[in-house]
This record gives structure tokens, C-alpha cells and sequence, in this order.
């Protein structure tokens, strides 16, 4: 069976809009690849963050159905034009997100605290001086700051306030963000991780990351003040998923 | 905006701590009709503030809604679902505003979306 994501022709555009590009495909391909798992899982609540031409979140909505399938949508984004471009792009497909203009979550996190079942993430990921972070325009769609962390380092505390026990999280990264770190820093806050998508273009080195809670993580993560055998454990787990990412480039596409 | 997601906004402005729920300037109210889901209802249920989606629905015009939260035996009646459905999805602020409680600051909520970016002085 074929699954319908967004298409281009139907998708809106504004000059001070980002328009889909290739790492819009790769995450968008990552959610195809991951559709299965997405329908089994049965989330109630799914949102992006940075919606920008709406290109993703409509996607999202048309490989996993809306309120037929019991699903919500939530899009967010801190330009004011991108939310109004997603807006008619989802349109054009017959499809429905609510959307908030915002910055990340903000207004959001109190209420939608451990809620989320799924959160998708195209970040500005793009390495800039500093001062060019958080700029009105479009320059807030890639714009990341030093080693383009600057951003990402702000949405992850956020989305792990917002997902929900069982929420999945999917992110878009840059070789040059240094995705390995990312993936330990979130393995500290007990969360595993795997890549989904791993493709390189032209210009760019491109990682869809996901991560979950792993309960188990958290358990050994605590116990490590005590016994002297889980630290060791914990470390080569560690070491595993630098490997595991490090040694991945080889192959365009994977999932497990 | 559906009243979903007027449930789960807060006044983010700096030093507000009772933020919620967000009153609401109606200008223009619009129905859309909404697959009916009972599951997404009873999974939905238990995260909503009720007063808060009550109180707001009645602003909206509509109220047909408890002002008290109803026991979770009443998600058996599809008569109560069909009205929590309404409330909660179907009906929508398209113009108008959404109030923070405590300094009374608007967010302007224009064709539907609402505008929650701050100041510099307020982050």
C-alpha cells in the first residue's frame, strides 16, 4: 500500500518562508520509513516545531490520518508567515493542524507537559555567528549559531518536557552538529536513540535521529552510586552508539 | 483555533504565574464539522481542565457543557461525547484574542491562529 505525503505542487510558498529542500525529504522519508511503528504506536498527540512551509506536518497527517485515526496536530513556528503558509498548505491537502506562532513551545509547555506522543523537528541547523540566531524572517529557518547547536540545544530540554512517557522523538541534524554528543546528552536524560535516515548531499551531511525514553536507561542511570558494575555497563552502551554513528555514514539510507 | 488548543495555552510572558486559563475576546466564531472519535475523546479527556474548556465554551456562544468535570462514567454516553466533541473541536476562534489573566496582556488570534511571540521586555 502506498502512503500519500505532501505534495510539492500543493505546497505553499513566501519569500520569507523556507521551502522544502533536502533535509525536508529526508525527515519526511525517515517518518515513511518509520510509518509502521508511527501507526502501531497509536500517538493521541503529534507537533513540529518549526513548521515552516508546512511541507512536514501535512505529510505527517496524511501517512497517519487525523481525526479518523484519533490524532491531533499541533504545529508551531516563530515566524509569523510560516505559520500562515502551513496553514494553507495543509489546506491544499485537505488536511488539519492547529497552529500556534511561537517561539518552540512557549505557552505551551505548562499545559502540554508529558503529553506528546510524537514530536518532529526540522531545526535551523545551519553553523552562523551567534548574533544571526533568532532574527525575524526566514533566517530563523536555518540560522543555528555556533556549530549550529545553538537552537537545538534550546528545543531539546522542551520536547523532553513536552513528549509523553511512550513519545518518540524525531530530529533533523548536521555531521557538523556533532550528533553523537547529541545522542549521549540525551542518553543522560534517559532517552535511547537510533538513526533513521543518514544522507548525504551536495552540501550536507543530514542525520534523522529518534529518540525515545528507555526506561531502562533511567534505572541504570540511577543506580550507577551504587553499584560499582553499572557504570561499566553504562559506558559501553555509550561507546556502542558512538560507533553506531560514527560508522554509519557508509550506508545512504538504514532503519532497523 | 480549536478550544483543544485553547486548553492547553498559558500566558508565557515573564513572572506570571497564574497564567491560565487565557480569557477570550471573540470576534468571530466559525463551526467545522469534525469526525466524531469516541477514543480520542477518552484519551483527551483526562488531560483537559474542564472548567476552563466549559467557561470558554460559553464564550464562544455554546452551553451545553457541565460547569463541574463530569465523572468518567458519563464518556459511556455518547450524548455527553458528541457535546464534549463540539466543544472541544468543532468550534473555533477564528478573530479575536486571547487574554492573559494576571496583566491582562492580548494575543491577537487572527484567522484562527493565535500569536503567542513576546516582547523583549516580557521574555
Amino acid at each position: 500500500m502506498s502512503s500519500k505525503i505532501a505534495q510539492i505542487r500543493l505546497v505553499h510558498s513566501h519569500p520569507e518562508v523556507y521551502e522544502p529542500c533536502d533535509d525536508s525529504f529526508a525527515l519526511v522519508d525517515a517518518l515513511l520509513a518509520d510509518r509502521v511503528n508511527l501507526l502501531e504506536h497509536r500517538p493521541t498527540l503529534c507537533m513540529e516545531v518549526g513548521c515552516g512551509s508546512g511541507y512536514v506536518i501535512t505529510s505527517l497527517a496524511l501517512m497517519l490520518g487525523e481525526d479518523d485515526s484519533g490524532i491531533h496536530y499541533i504545529a508551531t513556528d516563530i515566524n509569523p508567515h510560516a505559520v500562515q503558509v502551513t496553514h494553507a498548505t495543509l489546506e491544499a491537502h485537505g488536511v488539519h493542524a492547529e497552529l500556534i506562532n511561537t517561539n518552540i513551545a512557549s505557552g505551551l509547555e505548562k499545559r502540554l507537559a508529558r503529553s506528546v506522543d510524537v514530536i518532529v523537528v526540522n531545526p535551523p541547523y545551519v553553523p552562523t555567528p551567534e548574533d544571526e540566531v533568532g532574527r525575524e524572517g526566514i533566517a530563523s529557518a536555518w540560522a543555528g549559531g555556533e556549530n549550529g547547536r545553538s537552537v537545538i540545544d534550546k528545543i531539546l530540554p522542551i520536547a523532553e518536557k513536552l513528549l509523553s512517557d511512550r513519545g518518540w522523538l524525531y530530529l533533523v541534524t548536521l555531521t557538523t552538529n556533532n550528533p553523537s554528543q547529541i545522542c549521549l546528552q540525551m542518553r543522560e536524560k534517559g532517552y535511547a536513540s537510533r538513526i533513521v535516515i543518514q544522507r548525504s548531499t551536495e552540501e550536507e551531511n543530514l542525520h534523522i535521529i529518534k529518540f525515545w525514553r528507555d526506561f531502562e536507561i533511567q534505572l541504570t542511570t540511577k543506580e550507577v552510586p551504587t553499584n560499582k558494575t553499572v557504570p561499566s555497563r553504562v559506558m559501553d552502551t555509550l561507546l556502542s552508539q558512538v560507533h553506531r554513528l560514527s560508522f554509519k555514514k557508509s550506508s545512504n539510507s538504514s532503519s532497523s | 483555533m480549536r478550544l483543544l488548543t485553547h486548553n492547553m495555552l498559558s500566558s508565557n510572558i515573564k513572572g506570571v504565574t497564574n497564567g491560565f486559563p487565557l480569557r477570550i475576546e471573540v470576534e468571530k466564531v466559525i463551526e467545522k464539522q469534525v469526525d466524531f472519535n469516541p477514543d480520542f475523546l477518552k484519551n483527551m479527556f483526562p488531560k483537559i481542565e474542564w472548567k476552563a474548556l466549559a467557561d470558554a465554551s460559553r464564550s464562544l456562544g455554546y452551553s451545553e457543557l457541565p460547569d463541574e468535570a463530569p465523572e468518567s462514567s458519563l464518556l459511556e454516553s455518547e450524548e455527553f461525547l458528541k457535546k464534549f466533541h463540539h466543544a472541544l473541536l468543532e468550534l473555533q476562534l477564528e478573530e479575536g484574542a486571547l487574554v492573559c489573566p494576571e496583566t491582562g496582556r492580548k494575543f491577537p488570534v487572527n484567522k484562527g491562529i493565535p500569536n503567542m511571540l513576546l516582547h523583549e521586555d516580557e521574555v
